[in-house]
Order: C-alpha cells, then sequence, then structure tokens
C-alpha cells in the first residue's frame, strides 16, 4: 500500500506539473487535479463531447462502460447453505464447499436465482429460459478453489435498458432522460476478502464472503463522463433496494463498481480503454471517471499512449494508479461447470404439470409480484400531488423522505405543493446539516403536519414556523436566543440554566 | 467434457475458439460415427492418427505457448521428456477430429438432462472455524496467512527451466 501512495504521488504529481505548465500564464492552479483555468470534462446532455483540448483542433469523445457487482440480499450463499452476513467472526461463515475442501459439490439457492430474475425483468431483460454456468479461473489467496463460478457463456438475462435522469444545469431545473443499455446480468460467486499485512509480508484471508450470490450487471459503454455514470449507478442502487434483490449499500460492498474508460476522436475507432477499480462511493466514482478521461485526453495529447491496464483510484489524491497485480492480459481458461446442468426457468406457458412447486421458478409469477419501480413512483407522486418531477426525485433518493411527505399531507391542510417546499428546503436541509437520516428526525410528520396547520390557519406567521423547526431541529443558536427573550420578559430574574432545561423538556414533548 | 483441444490453438496463435452453434441436436449420433481406425482406451497413449485423414499437421510447440501455459496453470514442464508429453497428449487429442459433429450440439457435461436442483434459502453450514483452521499451515487469530498477493513467476529469461535451453 505504501508503494501504491507512492506511485500515486508520483503519477498524479507529473500529471499536475504537466497541466500547469502549459496553464501557465492563467490564474493559479485550484486544488484539485485540474488548475482552474482548465475546464474539466463538460460532458452534458447536448453532445457528450468534450471541447477542444489545449491543441484547440479536434474534440474528444470519452466513452463509459460499467461493470456492477451487486451481492444478492439472500439468508444463504449461492452454491452453499453457510449463511450471508456482514462483519462476522473471521472465517465463521465458512462451509467446506466454500473452502474449496474436496469431495464438496456447489448447490444451486433458489432465492438467487428469483432475485436475478427479477433484477433482470425490472431492468427490461430477456430472461434465458435456459442458462449455463461456467468456471473462471485465477489464482489468488481469497479464491480458495482457484476458479470462480459464473456465467459467460449464456447469463440468466440480456438485453435490457436502464433510464436515468441528469440536471443540464447545476440549479436542478432542468432534467434530462438517459438510456444506458445492459448488455447481461450474471450470477456468480463472491470471493473472500484479503487483508493485506505489508509489515509482515502476508496476507490474511477471511472466506466469510467466499460464495456469497452476486448479480453481475454489465452495461454497455454508452455513457461520456462521470456525472452520467453516477446518476445510471444511483438509479440502479434504487432499483435493486425497491427489489429487494440487493441492499446495494457501497460503503458495505454490497455494490461494487467498475469503469472502463477510454476516449477518442470523433469519427474514428475507440480508443484504448483502461479499468478502473476500488471505487467506494457514487460521488468517487463521478471523481474517479472524469480523473481518467483527463488524465487520458492529457495523455494522448502529449503524443503518449494509454495502456490496456486496471488503474485504482485513490480517493485521498483523487487520481488513479496502475494497480501491481494486474499487469498483463488475463486468460481465465473458461470451461463448462461440469457439477451443475443447465438452470432451466419456465413461464406460464411452459410451466411442466407434475413437477414438485418448490423446483419450479415461474418468469411470469415473478414478474406479476413486482413492486413499483422508483421511475412509477416518482410518476405518480407528480401526478398525484401536482409536484415537480424534479421534486419527485429528492424525494425518493432520500431514504423514507417520500413516505414522510406523504404521511404530512394526510395530516395537513395545506396543499402538497405547499408541503413540497417544506419538506426539502426546511427539513432536508436541517437534516443535512445534521448528518441525520429521515428516520432519526426530531420532527415528526405529525408534528410538522400540526405546524403546517397553525400556519395554513394564520395563527402563526411563516418566519416563526421556520424558528420553530429549527429549534425542534436542534439549532442551538435559536434555543439560545429564546433563553435570551426569556430573560427579557422576566427582567433578568429567571435563572438561565433552568430556563433552558424547562425549554429543553417541553421541545422534547 | 471434452479434453480441450490445443492443436487448433497451436496454429491459429489464438485462445480456444467457442464451438459453433448448431441448430440440431443428435446426442447419441456421435457414438455411433465411429472412426474407420479401431480406437481402443488403453494403448491410445502411443497410438498415432490414422493415415490419410485429415488432420492437423504435426507442429512443436513452440516456447512461447510453453511459457503461457506455466504462467496460466502454474505447471513446470521442466525437461524435454515433459515437452514430449505433451505434444504426444496434443497428437492423442487431435484424433477427435477424426469424428464428424456436423449438426451435432456439443455436449458439455454428462448430467446436460438432469434437473438441477434448487435450495431453499436456508442457513445449514458453517461455524466450523476450527476445523476449517485445522488445515491452515499459518494462521493469524482465526484467519488463513497468505503470501502477500500473487508472486509473479519470474520472467522467461530469469527461469532456470528447460525452455531457457530451448529455440
Amino acid at each position: 500500500m505504501a508503494a501504491a501512495v507512492a506511485m500515486a504521488a508520483r503519477g498524479c504529481g507529473g500529471v499536475w506539473r504537466r497541466a500547469r505548465q502549459r496553464g501557465a500564464g492563467q490564474p493559479g492552479p485550484g486544488p484539485g487535479p485540474f488548475p482552474r483555468g482548465q475546464r474539466a470534462v463538460a460532458c452534458n446532455a447536448r453532445g457528450g463531447a468534450v471541447p477542444a483540448g489545449k491543441s484547440g483542433l479536434v474534440p474528444w469523445v470519452p466513452v463509459v462502460g460499467l461493470e456492477i457487482h451487486a451481492q444478492i440480499s439472500s439468508n444463504s450463499k449461492l452454491f452453499s447453505g453457510s449463511q450471508v452476513q456482514f462483519a462476522a467472526p473471521p472465517n465463521s461463515l465458512v462451509s467446506f464447499f466454500d473452502a474449496s475442501l474436496p469431495g464438496t459439490l456447489p448447490v444451486l439457492n433458489r432465492r438467487c436465482v428469483e432475485a436475478a430474475v427479477m433484477t433482470g425483468l425490472a431492468l427490461n431483460c430477456s430472461i434465458n429460459k435456459k442458462s449455463l454456468f461456467d468456471r473462471k479461473h485465477y489464482f489468488y489467496a481469497d479464491l480458495p478453489a482457484g476458479y470462480q463460478i459464473t456465467q459467460q457463456r449464456v447469463p440468466i438475462a440480456v438485453n435490457g435498458s436502464l433510464s436515468y435522469s441528469l440536471c443540464i444545469d447545476n440549479k436542478m431545473s432542468q432534467m434530462v432522460t438517459k438510456t444506458v443499455r445492459i448488455k447481461q446480468i450474471q450470477l456468480e460467486q463472491d470471493s473472500g476478502k484479503s487483508l493485506h499485512d505489508d509489515t509482515r509480508s502476508q496476507t490474511l484471508v477471511d472466506l466469510n464472503r467466499a460464495g456469497v450470490g452476486l448479480m453481475e450487471v454489465v452495461m454497455e459503454p454508452d455513457m461520456c463522463c462521470g456525472e452520467e455514470a453516477a446518476a445510471a449507478v444511483r438509479e440502479l442502487q434504487l432499483i435493486l433496494q425497491t427489489l429487494g434483490s440487493s441492499q446495494a449499500v457501497m460503503a458495505e460492498g454490497q455494490l461494487r463498481v467498475d469503469a472502463n474508460v477510454s476516449v477518442h476522436h470523433p469519427g474514428e475507432p475507440y480508443g484504448v480503454r483502461t479499468e478502473v477499480k476500488n471505487i467506494n462511493s457514487i460521488r468517487f466514482l463521478a471523481k474517479a471517471i472524469d480523473y481518467e478521461i483527463q488524465r487520458q485526453i492529457e495523455e494522448l495529447e502529449n503524443g503518449g499512449t494509454i495502456l490496456n491496464e486496471t488503474r485504482a483510484f485513490d480517493s485521498k489524491l483523487g487520481c488513479t494508479v496502475p494497480m501491481r497485480d494486474k499487469e498483463g492480459k488475463q486468460d481465465y481458461r473458461f470451461m463448462p461447470e461440469p457439477n451443475l446442468p443447465p438452470l432451466i426457468l419456465y413461464d406460464a406457458k411452459s410451466l411442466p404439470a407434475n413437477m414438485n412447486h418448490q423446483q419450479v421458478i415461474n418468469i411470469d409469477w415473478i414478474h406479476e409480484r413486482l413492486p413499483d419501480l422508483p421511475s412509477v413512483k416518482r410518476k405518480k407522486l407528480v401526478e398525484q400531488y401536482g409536484i415537480l418531477p424534479e421534486h419527485s426525485f429528492t424525494l425518493l433518493n432520500e431514504d423514507g423522505l417520500a413516505e414522510f411527505f406523504e404521511s404530512v399531507v394526510k395530516q395537513t391542510q395545506m396543499k402538497p405543493k405547499k408541503v413540497i417546499g417544506w419538506i426539502l428546503k426546511d427539513l432536508l436541509s436541517y437534516l443535512k446539516q445534521h448528518s441525520l437520516t429521515v428516520k432519526e428526525s426530531p420532527v415528526s410528520s405529525f408534528l410538522l403536519a400540526d405546524l403546517l396547520n397553525l400556519l395554513e390557519k394564520k395563527e402563526i406567521s411563516s418566519p416563526a414556523a421556520k424558528q420553530v423547526m429549527a429549534i425542534k431541529a436542534g439549532n442551538q443558536k435559536v434555543l439560545n436566543k429564546l433563553i435570551g427573550l426569556v430573560q427579557k420578559k422576566t427582567e433578568g430574574r429567571s435563572n438561565p440554566v433552568l430556563v433552558k432545561q424547562l425549554l429543553e423538556k417541553k421541545l422534547s414533548e | 467434457m471434452r479434453a480441450v483441444l490445443l492443436g487448433p490453438w497451436l496454429r491459429a496463435g489464438t485462445g480456444p475458439r467457442p464451438h459453433p452453434a448448431t441448430p440440431h441436436r443428435a446426442p447419441h449420433r456421435a457414438l455411433r460415427a465411429a472412426p474407420t481406425a479401431p480406437n481402443t482406451a488403453c494403448d491410445s497413449q502411443q497410438r498415432l492418427p490414422a493415415a490419410g485423414r485429415d488432420l492437423p499437421a504435426l507442429k512443436k510447440v513452440s516456447v512461447e505457448v510453453l511459457d503461457h501455459l506455466e504462467q496460466l496453470a502454474l505447471v513446470d514442464f521442466r525437461d524435454s521428456e515433459g515437452v514430449e508429453r505433451l505434444q504426444k497428449a496434443i497428437q492423442f487429442a487431435d484424433q477427435l477430429h477424426e469424428v464428424n459433429t456436423d449438426g451435432v450440439e456439443p455436449m458439455d457435461s454428462v448430467l446436460e438432462d438432469r434437473c438441477l436442483y434448487l435450495r431453499e434459502d436456508d442457513v445449514t453450514e458453517g461455524n466450523c472455524t476450527k476445523e476449517l483452521l485445522e488445515n491452515a499451515r499459518e494462521k493469524v487469530e482465526e484467519y488463513f496467512v497468505a503470501p502477500p498477493g500473487n508472486i509473479p513467476l519470474p520472467k522467461l529469461e530469469e527461469r532456470e527451466t528447460f525452455l531457457q535451453g530451448s529455440k
């Protein structure tokens, strides 16, 4: 790791220096990887091509494709009965099969198949009624078998699409819808976890995660910048969470994204692509992609070439660095998994008559029971409450906010179009300031509805209502102001500590 | 499971090609279309392909391919006898070319007509840390211990194997 950091310092510094030299004469360089005078990748709804580089001649077209691994939300693993759980004692959730002991065989988990079918249907894919399992071979300490069981030849779902929305400008007032094609979704095993101990020159291996079911979602390279990729991943995350097929929390490794990035001139063939890994949040995803696009453009404009390599994103330095172990092209020697027959799925028409129900997966049955996807939910919110589309996006973006909004609307006479302002501007900003989730909100929907009713009946003024919300949300300054007012009223005869206690008691009711 | 045909790979210099898609399934036709030369399992190691048949020309395995194989599978061909054995194994496998597979769908596994059993999503295994760690040569607080990352094989020039001496 120390070596990587040193490399990063050299690598990123190099880029900065070059950029700074060329940008000489412009106002001082900014804190980020690009000097302030230089335009960051300006990929927008209108074109996707980056305006002409420093040479001022031909524009560059960045191409971004994503490979996303989503951990399936299930009780047990894909091919064994060990438990799936985050943060358990090392090697406690490991069966003999997961440890790849000889004589063990894979047994497919029904729930994992259902999760993949649900996800495929939600992403408009064709579900392959017959799909196959393969072995992908490579050597690594956290892959005890020396191969991963995956679906390379015929995966469970193919040819889908994902629609997502972006704001054209920074003011959230104009949204544009884009689509990215889904090449395929495949079921595969997760590997164990390696903890690198460089001081003792060893790696500690925990196989708790080995064998957990993953859905790999492969997207076609239809995107052109970090912002698009981030929006697409966010939408996928919401869909997976709505379906319940994955909890998709990036911080817990339940959603992992690798980005494939290349640049080329319009009309010319695609450039050499690099793969960027180790991206731990949606925000970093956008940063990593934009950095890599810029790095490639600068490299090519300086007469250099792009290596087909794997790079890691260093979030502290904000740049990508070559990864140590992944030099050279890998040959995975794919072969059919001999221990698993083909996976056969059925629909209403092909349903076999005398088969055990538990052994049959009916695609149509699953399709009928899909919940409302985020895009449908947003549409309903807009239609039902007359709010703007941008508002519906924000409502769904915060866990629990849409439910909170609807609850308030039910309990108040204020029109939903007015309520939404209170929800998005006052409540949400207070929550963000104090890093609280909607569930942790000190202001309940009941309280807010009550407050808004008072406002509607003109019993209190709008600024007063805002102050009350501020106090309730824990704004210390306003509380002190109230104490000051009490002091004034009592002409300094009240005990400020006691006043504060009484007020706090009242507020907690 | 079919043996991996290294013959065509060696000729073309690329990875093994995927089986061509064929529309018509005739699972037992292959067995009945016996090659003209008798084929007994025991002596097949020494048997050369039947003369006059359309077979890939016998070609020496190149050093680059050997090196590639060593890196991928971490096998060491060690000496000329090992390479000869590989050569013979390829020739043996190439006999499969004698079989006419037009219109026959490839078979991945003899299980292909079986039903893939679906297990219920219940926790039934795990919690055997102690037993698993008994297999470990080294352990640190219930973790398996492994060397730091993949140690790459030294480049061909630096390796002290037979390959160094070959063309």
